[in-house]
């Protein structure tokens, strides 16, 4: 199958492609590491209230602190190929059990959120190039410039002011109604709506930018001669949008989508801490309050290697969008 | 004859330089981003004249609404102190983070950029790996790594938001680069045996501009963006106010004064937006194909 | 009766008449060719045959009479029953007048099942057939090819495929061969003309190079700056063409030996530029005509039949 096979060479390339990156990204993660105050002795010292130059020699001994650099880097990385990321003494886990337990709900987070950034940023822009020009054009333009200037986090607070406080619709902490033991639909159901603000906050600036790339795209698109191929065949002209058009206008998005997907991750920072949601983001902030310097950038890592994964899943989207990649 | 036509040539060198003052002048959405951004430069500028003391002062009753005491127009938050007052000393933090961490941001982006699109081949290929790790990690987290390695002050702050914003322009000045690279006038300096540093700086950069300043405007604003985010994480500068952290501040109160969350949250949006008109307006001017409606 | 009149047709765009008054008429199974210079307003009189001009432009005057129903009143929904199954388009360029992410079978069953009620797979098999029709080697595979897995060629005859699918009474094509070299671009209009015998179409066939004329057209129509200035029939304009433009086209061509090949002609070799068709009282060819006379700039010379053919230039009567 001509598809399967478009599709393989796309992983493939992607795959090659990625092994250098996350390699740099697991390079500079270590030299951030070294740039922090302090070493996993210190910390243990002050965990452990008071050590003698002794025992901190000890210490250093023994996890290899007082190497070369460069040896270092080499222990550091024959821990990563185990997976060990280190110990966090303030959580008193392996970081990373900790990240793990936090990956999918920063997963849930970001994929809801960037899906409802991509169908919001789809439907508005369409319109407004529908429209271009005209009242609808207008109006939708002012909302997205508004959503583009507004921080997230901030629409996410004024959002709980409306449907939390006023309205008591939506609840606004953590990722369930703690205590309440839901179970099958139910669950289901409490999860969503706990979902709701936080994927709207977090995908309130991205609706944005997709929505003026697709207005961008799609009226670039209506100059293009098969369009007038496709009128000229009777079609009617809601089924050439969408089956001419906006499949067109759909690949320069998504190039554009995978671009900031490292900016919507990081935009989970905040949202997480607003909104209570045990996701990476949150035990990011946590670790920084905590001074657990391993854990905030094992976190550093792993939300890297969710951006190229997602990547990876953004570039099968384009290989299927566009046949013209992936062929030889 | 001939000379008559060098003249006209002249004239109309001249009146194209007017015709892009005039663009300036018409173009609506520059304006209107031009006179908010003025707005908020001047509050920033005469910030200590408006309000000679200082605004950390509790100065009133704590959580008055906005209209409750004509002297506080904007009401006053939980410690009593004038909302207004805070909204207009907090003007200085986000535009001096803004600009210092957009030009911090410009500066490695024009240079790793340039070096990219001149040279080509190996460098290029490197760089852009670079360019492609930081684009990879997510900018909010490696600004928190960048600040956490450091003490919170505003330097750093803006020297963390640079470091973390330059890829963008780097892509941007690469891909220029790469089509000025065989232009004529390249051509012509080279073979008059220029060095590289000086037909990168004297003869492409001037060329390569226009899509850099437009940039330049929206860099500054998402910088103003994640320095709201960064001190509404309370990882800023305690002596210093700024609109993120009166945000934060006012995060406690949501439920009963949430106009302490909401007027700094709107001076972000306003500035922002701002940033964002004069982006725009810019754009329609310098590369006017661009313009689809 | 006549398949297609076009009667007193204007079209307008800001600032800009594209046409003026243009009419002409084309029988069942006729190949009529509708010739003049880029912007002399021969494409967008094909395009408001078919009702698809640029969102700018505007029909201000005429009627388009197709089997004796006006297009031009028509709904916009009975104007899409029109498209693709009595009138159909093959544009100029067909590196993209297909869409680049589609297949070329998923496009041209498209236009199958618009007009008819077919099932998915009997329409495959349609297409099959009309890849083979259109002497596409190994059809049947290379349906699920897409526009750039083709060469120029391939890809008008897909074109040719899309627009003969529905067996058209008219199929306009708008410059078909002018991205194609010499080659492939006989083959294409040696394809399309015999199509057009099996099928009984009548093309309207646009191009701006009197050696395609010569060979595949039966009547000619010369347009110069948004008018109709002279209508014949190919054996008559060929041995003695009458208005001084059409002379000019002519004269301006290089023989290439006996066998009349005309291949090589460009219209653009005629001396000065084509006028603009705004504003300029007159005849709009005067400032470039050798015959000019002082009336020819006082008023529009009507187009004035003289039996089978009509000629709008009073000086040449």
């Amino acid at each position: 199958m001509r598809m399967g096979r478009r599709i393989a060479a796309t992983l493939k390339r992607t795959a090659l492609h990625a092994g250098p990156t996350v390699l740099g990204i697991i390079v500079l993660d270590f030299l951030f590491l070294q740039l922090m105050p302090g070493d996993a002795a210190d910390v243990i010292a002050i965990e452990a209230g008071a050590a003698t130059a002794e025992t901190m020699a000890m210490l250093r001994e023994r996890f290899g602190l007082d190497q070369p650099i460069i040896t270092q880097l080499g222990n550091f990385l024959s821990h990563l190929v185990q997976l060990d990321l280190g110990h966090s003494a303030r959580f008193n886990a392996s970081v990373l059990d900790i990240i793990m337990t936090r990956l999918p709900n920063t997963v849930l987070l970001m994929a809801t959120a960037l899906s409802l950034a991509l169908l919001m940023g789809i439907v508005m822009g369409s319109v407004m190039a529908a429209w271009a020009g005209k009242w609808p054009d207008r109006l939708l333009s002012v909302v997205v410039l508004l959503l583009y200037s507004m921080p997230g986090f901030w629409v996410g607070l004024m959002a709980i002011v409306l449907f939390s406080v006023k309205l008591g619709w939506l609840p606004n902490d953590s990722n369930m109604t703690v205590g309440a033991n839901y179970t099958g639909l139910a669950m289901i159901a409490d999860r969503a709506v706990h979902l709701v603000l936080p994927a709207l906050a977090l995908a309130s600036f991205f609706v944005a930018v997709y929505s003026r790339l697709v207005r961008a795209s799609m009226l670039e698109v209506q100059r293009q001669d098969f369009m007038r191929t496709a009128q000229a065949k009777g079609l009617h002209p809601f089924f050439i949008q969408l089956r001419h058009a906006l499949r067109n206008a759909l690949i320069p998005v998504t190039t554009v989508a995978g671009m900031h997907l490292g900016n919507l991750l990081g935009g989970a920072v905040v949202v997480e801490t607003l909104f209570g949601w045990p996701g990476m983001g949150r035990l990011a902030l946590e670790a920084v309050l905590a001074r657990d310097f391993a854990v905030l950038l094992g976190v550093l890592l792993l939300s890297s290697l969710l951006v190229i994964a997602a990547n990876v899943v953004i570039d099968l989207l384009h290989a299927w969008l566009d046949p013209r990649i992936g062929e030889t | 004859m001939q000379a008559d036509k060098l003249v006209d040539v002249g004239s109309r060198a001249a009146s194209r330089k007017g015709r892009r003052l005039r663009a300036f002048l018409r173009n609506p959405t520059f304006l209107a981003g031009l006179s908010i951004l003025s707005f908020f430069v001047a509050i920033a500028l005469l910030a200590g004249w408006l309000f000679p003391t200082d605004p950390q002062d509790m100065v009133a009753q704590p959580l008055l609404w906005p209209g409750d005491d004509p002297a506080y127009l904007l009401g006053s938050d939980s410690l009593g102190r004038d909302v207004l007052a805070q909204l207009v000393y907090g003007t200085r933090a986000s535009l001096m983070v803004g600009v210092a961490s957009a030009a911090i941001g410009l500066a490695i982006g024009m240079v790793v950029g340039s070096a990219a699109g001149y040279f080509g081949g190996w460098i290029d290929t490197l760089l852009m790996r670079l360019v492609e790790l930081f684009q990879t990690t997510p900018t909010f987290l490696l600004v928190i790594v960048i600040v956490a390695i450091r003490e919170p002050s505003l330097s750093t702050i803006a020297l963390a938001i640079g470091l973390a914003s330059w890829p963008t322009v780097a892509r941007l000045v690469r891909a220029q680069f790469r089509s000025l690279r065989e232009s004529d006038f390249v051509m012509a300096a080279r073979s008059l045996g220029y060095s590289s540093t000086r037909i990168i700086v004297q003869e492409i950069l001037p060329n390569a501009l226009p899509p850099v300043i437009v940039a330049a405007s929206v860099m500054i604003a998402n910088a103003i963006l994640t320095e709201a985010g960064l001190s509404f994480l309370n990882m800023r500068d305690p002596n210093v106010i700024s609109w993120g952290g009166m945000i934060g501040d006012g995060r406690d109160q949501l439920r009963s004064a949430w106009f302490l969350t909401a007027l700094p949250g709107a001076a972000i949006a306003a500035a922002v937006l701002s940033l964002n008109l004069v982006g725009d307006g810019l754009n329609e001017i310098l590369n006017p194909r661009s313009d689809d409606a | 009766m006549s398949l297609l009149a076009v009667e007193g047709l204007t079209v307008a765009f800001p600032g800009n008449i594209a046409v003026r008054e243009a009419s002409f008429a084309i029988a069942p199974g006729e190949t009529l060719a509708l010739v003049g210079e880029s912007g002399c307003g021969k494409s967008v009189t094909a395009f408001s045959v078919m009702r698809l001009l640029a969102p700018n432009a505007r029909v201000t005057a005429g009627r388009i009479l197709f089997d004796g129903i006006d297009l031009l009143a028509m709904t916009p929904a009975a104007m899409r029953e029109i498209r693709g199954k009595q009138i159909s388009l093959i544009q100029q360029e067909p590196m993209t007048s297909l869409n680049p992410v589609l297949s070329i079978g998923a496009q041209i069953a498209e236009v199958i099942r618009r007009h008819e009620r077919v099932t998915r797979k009997a329409a495959r098999a349609r297409v099959v057939e009309l890849l083979e029709l259109v002497r596409i080697p190994d059809a049947a595979r290379r349906i699920d090819d897409y526009p750039h897995n083709l060469s120029g060629g391939m890809r008008q005859r897909v074109m040719i495929a899309m627009a003969v699918a529905c067996g058209p009474k008219l199929l306009i094509a708008d410059e078909p061969t002018t991205a194609l070299d010499v080659t492939t671009q006989s083959q294409v209009l040696d394809l399309l003309d015999d199509l057009r015998r099996r099928l009984g179409m009548a093309v309207l066939l646009i191009t701006h190079d009197l050696g395609v004329v010569a060979q595949w057209a039966d009547r000619i129509c010369v347009m110069y700056a948004g008018r109709i200035v002279e209508q014949a029939a190919i054996g008559a304009f060929f041995t003695r063409p009458m208005h001084p433009y059409s002379r000019g086209l002519l004269g301006a061509r290089v023989d290439v030996g006996a066998d009349e090949h005309y291949s090589l002609n460009r219209l653009s070799e005629i001396p000065g530029s084509v006028g603009s068709a705004a504003g300029e009282a007159g005849c709009a060819f005067a400032p470039r005509c050798p015959l000019v006379v002082p009336g020819c700039r006082l008023a529009v010379p009507p187009l004035i039949a003289q039996g089978e053919r009509a000629v709008a230039c009073p000086v040449v009567i």
